[in-house]
């Protein structure tokens, strides 16, 4: 067991009306929760690492909730989802891999019966490192006009000994969605996939 | 409306450790941003009267997001900055137009007052340029352990003919402020400055 100390939380809530095409009838809403945290395995190589996808489940919780307050509180509204993590140069990219259950946990937690994998990136970096996190359809991957993507950061983090974590979250397709594919209206909702 | 937006971006920032310390209560601060069509690129106006008049349009709807975003009534906004950045096809003076002539009055008018400048910056950049939003105490202008800033970014903006408008709003000042100064106890609050 390991203590989460949280340095800093940022909520970024974009609200987009068009993308030089029609104004959307309802605007899309994507929305990012990163929180800045203690790498407790930095500086060192650390073989038992697993136990702290566990620890990091309360805040993964917290992170999931928090998120979906800002786009409005419903979880009916969300339609994609993603996360990433940044992990500060003192740790190892596996320490991000850490936050893969912690994360989908939270937001499938959060959402109801969400299917899909949840998309999600991962690197080390320095303060500032933006993150380009991949957003898929919540029930099923293959939705084209769900594949999105939100970038991501903080300007004064992760340090060396820190570890950025993020989910994402979508109201619904890209703004001008007209490239074909499955549609959200013809998912079947079995395996996550179509 | 005159402003056409495309794009309304928040957000919020929560700082529980600096330094190695505990910020309790945490300090938090938002910000708001608009990405509009710059209705002057790529030719020389010399009225500016229809930025002006988006300035102060901007004005009540940012600081409105803005302090929505930190859930606080606002009164209770301690600080305030301002901010623009003019795509490639745009002049600095259309960043003027927006952040000075009109924008203070509904933003004072959201927070019920603010004696003091609203401190500003401004630049001319291409997507994704990181505007440092300058922040100062809304009453005296003075007030040391308010000075502080808030660096925002969106991906995907300023095109060419766009431009970006940002509020910041601070509900504290930095996190661990101990360089002296006047303090917000000491405010008397008639001029602005102390």
């Amino acid at each position: 067991m390991a203590e989460i100390i949280t340095r800093k939380t940022v909520i970024t809530v974009e609200e987009i009306f068009h993308e030089f095409g029609p104004v959307a009838a309802t605007p899309l809403r994507r929305g990012a929760a990163c929180a800045v945290i203690e790498n407790p395995f930095a500086g060192r190589y650390v073989e038992d690492i697993a136990f702290f996808m566990d620890d990091l489940k309360p805040l993964g919780l917290a992170l999931a909730r928090r998120l979906l307050d800002a786009l409005g509180g419903d979880p009916a509204a969300i339609e994609g989802y993603g996360k990433g993590a940044i992990v500060g140069e003192a740790g190892e990219l596996e320490h991000g891999a850490l936050w893969h259950v912690p994360g989908g946990y939270a937001m499938r937690e959060i959402l109801g019966d969400a299917k899909a994998i949840v998309a999600s990136t991962k690197k080390v970096g320095a303060p500032g490192t933006r993150l380009d996190i991949p957003v898929t359809h919540i029930n099923a991957s293959y939705v084209r006009s769900h594949f999105d993507a939100m970038e991501i950061g903080v300007v004064d983090a992760p340090r060396a000994h820190e570890l950025l974590v993020a989910l994402v979250m979508t109201t619904g397709s890209r703004i001008h969605a007209r490239v074909g594919g499955l549609k959200a209206d013809e998912i079947r909702g079995e395996d996550g996939l179509r | 409306m005159n402003a056409e937006i495309r794009k309304i971006v928040t957000i919020v920032e929560e700082v529980t450790q600096e330094g190695g310390q505990t910020i309790d209560p945490p300090s938090r601060r938002a910000a708001a941003i608009a990405v509009i069509r710059n209705p002057f690129a790529g030719t020389y106006a010399e009225n500016l009267d229809l930025l002006i008049e988006i300035g102060a349009e901007l004005g009540d709807l940012l600081a409105r997001r803005a302090v929505a975003a930190l859930g606080i009534e606002g009164s209770s906004v301690e600080s305030y900055g301002k901010a623009a950045a003019v795509g490639a096809d745009g002049e600095l003076e259309h960043a003027a137009a927006l952040l000075h002539p009109k924008l203070g009055a509904p933003f004072r008018q959201v927070l019920g007052g603010g004696a003091a400048l609203v401190p500003s910056s401004k630049k001319r950049g291409g997507l994704g340029v990181a505007l440092d939003i300058p922040l100062g105490h809304k009453d005296a202008a003075f007030v040391r352990s308010h000075f502080d800033g808030m660096e925002v970014r969106i991906a995907d903006a300023p095109r060419a003919g766009e431009i970006v408008v940002a509020l910041a709003v601070s509900e504290s000042g930095r996190p661990a402020p101990r360089v002296g100064g006047l303090t917000k106890q000491e405010i008397i609050g008639k001029d602005g400055l102390r």
